[in-house]
């Protein structure tokens, strides 16, 4: 399997505070993998840094064989990279289907149509609310038209931050069966999760960080039985 | 008779504003920042279409392409050089730049084309007879209103229907989502106040054409007042705009016939007071529940 993004030594700073301290992970091409540690470990940090919203001072981020370092997060959608922002941040007083061309926005015109139908194919209901202002969406009708948005892109990569965050338990698991289909149709998925339990339990390999340090690594049942990781994230 | 005069004399003045409100309220709902320089770049408008009628001869209809083009580069320099940098800058230094702007715009009206006021030729003249000469509405109102409902439903098809106007509605809702769908936002933003500032060409010739007198300051009450409407009408919101304006207008050309011609500013701005208090958010301004 190919190494589609390679990040090197990342060192993110906001002001004085060093939120991320060398941290070095890689995902291949057709993986779940995911990245987990209690809230402040830097995990939305590093995924915004992979995504160009914020920048690392050293190392480096290869994706599809590119330094992508420095290139600004606008242009990152069109080479291959889509993220779903942690809280979803859909735009609420547009309606579901605008939503989704907003997703498409890099690709020609011809484009949007086709990824549409695959995106109302994998989620039925956005398609039922296609007209409706996506602010009257209800919580988990909004994540998956998050996720719609992203995939409008045809990424190579989807980064997911937090997709479980604020929903109920059966919504949780519905969105990681998504998660999991998405991946077996294709998808590569870098998942940022503080569920570690279902994080590790659809991912191939995960990372655990712990303030702003990668601390354990390994394939996501291993570290599910991990003593450590229990303890930790767990609760047992 | 008289009332009707007044109305419309109200309605015509309204358009005025509501085109200023439209280029200040898309600003605002894209940049999130008051341009308080807008009111300015109308007064400058009004000078190119002056001056290229004036010296260079050239027909109205000219003259007002070419301070539109002007204005629009002026649009654009002048978020480049003076908001850009601010982008990330606490919106009270925004504000403050803003001003500065526009006493940086009047005052090198000052310079260049100097204190005394120049007569405008209005870009049509002439009047409608109605109802056998009781009543008369100038070429010029006429024209007013109709470029300012062209200019509304144009805004309102551009934000609805393109790509391009859908991309800027993502930016004022959350420019960091935007910018991972893969829209530029500093792009979108020099658009918008190059939409802005064309429009603020085609008010400052249709106020010139209105009251033929233009001065370095001619620009300060009529972007006062707009700004008034697009806050009454709901700020950001484009009917809002369009809505505010016309009141106001409307409010003001009654005011300064019935009540009291130098009250007339003071009514205007109470009864703007008093919407504020009712509805805060304006008259359409939106409130959309976040669920989390």
């Amino acid at each position: 399997m190919a190494v589609i993004l390679d990040v090197q030594d990342m060192n993110v700073y906001y002001g004085a505070i060093h939120a991320v301290k060398g941290i070095s992970f890689q995902v291949e091409e057709g993986e779940i993998v995911t990245l987990i540690g209690a809230n402040g470990a830097g995990k939305t940090t590093t995924l915004q840094t992979v995504s160009g919203l914020l920048r690392s001072r050293t190392g480096s981020i290869t994706f599809m064989g590119q330094n992508i370092s420095a290139v600004p997060a606008f242009k990152l959608v069109s080479h291959g990279l889509a993220q779903v922002p942690e809280g979803r941040r859909i735009f609420l007083q547009m309606t579901v289907e605008e939503n989704l061309e907003m997703g498409a926005f890099t690709q020609g015109s011809s484009a949007v149509a086709p990824h549409m139908e695959r995106v109302y194919a994998q989620f039925p209901r956005l398609k039922e609310r296609r007209r409706q202002i996506a602010g009257t969406l209800s919580g988990g009708e909004q994540q998956m038209l998050a996720m719609g948005r992203a995939l409008m892109s045809d990424p190579k990569l989807l980064m997911l931050d937090e997709p479980s965050m604020g929903l109920a338990p059966i919504l949780v698991e519905q969105i990681f069966d998504i998660i999991q289909q998405l991946n077996k149709a294709g998808s590569t998925i870098l998942l940022v999760e503080q569920n570690a339990q279902m994080a590790l339990s659809v991912a191939h390999r995960g990372y655990v960080l712990e303030t702003g340090r990668v601390t354990l690594t390994g394939p996501g049942r291993e570290l599910l039985e991990d003593e450590a990781v229990k303890k930790a994230y767990l609760g047992s | 008779m008289e009332f009707l005069n007044y109305l419309i004399s109200g309605i015509s003045l309204g358009s005025i504003y509501a085109i200023i409100a439209l280029g200040y309220t898309m600003v605002y709902g894209i940049a999130k920042m008051l341009n308080f320089a807008h009111g300015d770049v109308i007064m400058v408008g009004g000078y190119i279409s002056f001056c290229t009628v004036f010296y260079l001869g050239l027909p109205s209809w000219l003259s007002v392409l070419i301070a539109m083009a002007v204005c629009t580069v002026l649009g654009v320099v002048i978020e480049g050089l003076a908001y850009k940098p601010l982008r990330s800058a606490p919106s009270l230094a925004v504000l403050i730049t803003a001003i500065g702007v526009s006493y940086f715009l009047q005052n090198a009206a000052l310079l260049i084309w100097g204190a005394t006021p120049k007569v405008y030729v209005p870009v049509v003249e002439g009047s409608m007879p109605l109802f056998g000469g009781k009543l008369s509405i100038s070429y010029v109102s006429l024209l007013t209103v109709v470029v300012c409902i062209i200019i509304m439903v144009g805004l309102t098809l551009f934000t609805g229907k393109t790509k391009m106007g859908k991309a800027m509605r993502a930016c004022s809702e959350d420019k960091g989502a935007a910018q991972l769908m893969g829209i530029n936002v500093n792009r979108t933003i020099s658009m918008t106040f190059a939409i802005g500032s064309a429009l603020a060409a085609v008010a400052g010739v249709l106020q010139c054409s209105f009251i033929p007198m233009l001065e370095p300051t001619t620009g300060s009450m009529p972007g006062i007042k707009a700004f008034t409407a697009a806050v009454f009408g709901g700020i950001g919101s484009i009917p809002g705009a369009f809505l505010g304006g016309l009141l106001l207008g409307i409010i003001e050309s009654l005011a300064k016939a019935y009540i009291s011609t130098q009250l007339a500013n003071s009514i205007v701005f109470a009864v703007l007071i008093i919407v504020l208090l009712v509805r805060p958010a304006g008259l359409l301004g939106k409130y959309v529940p976040e669920k989390v």
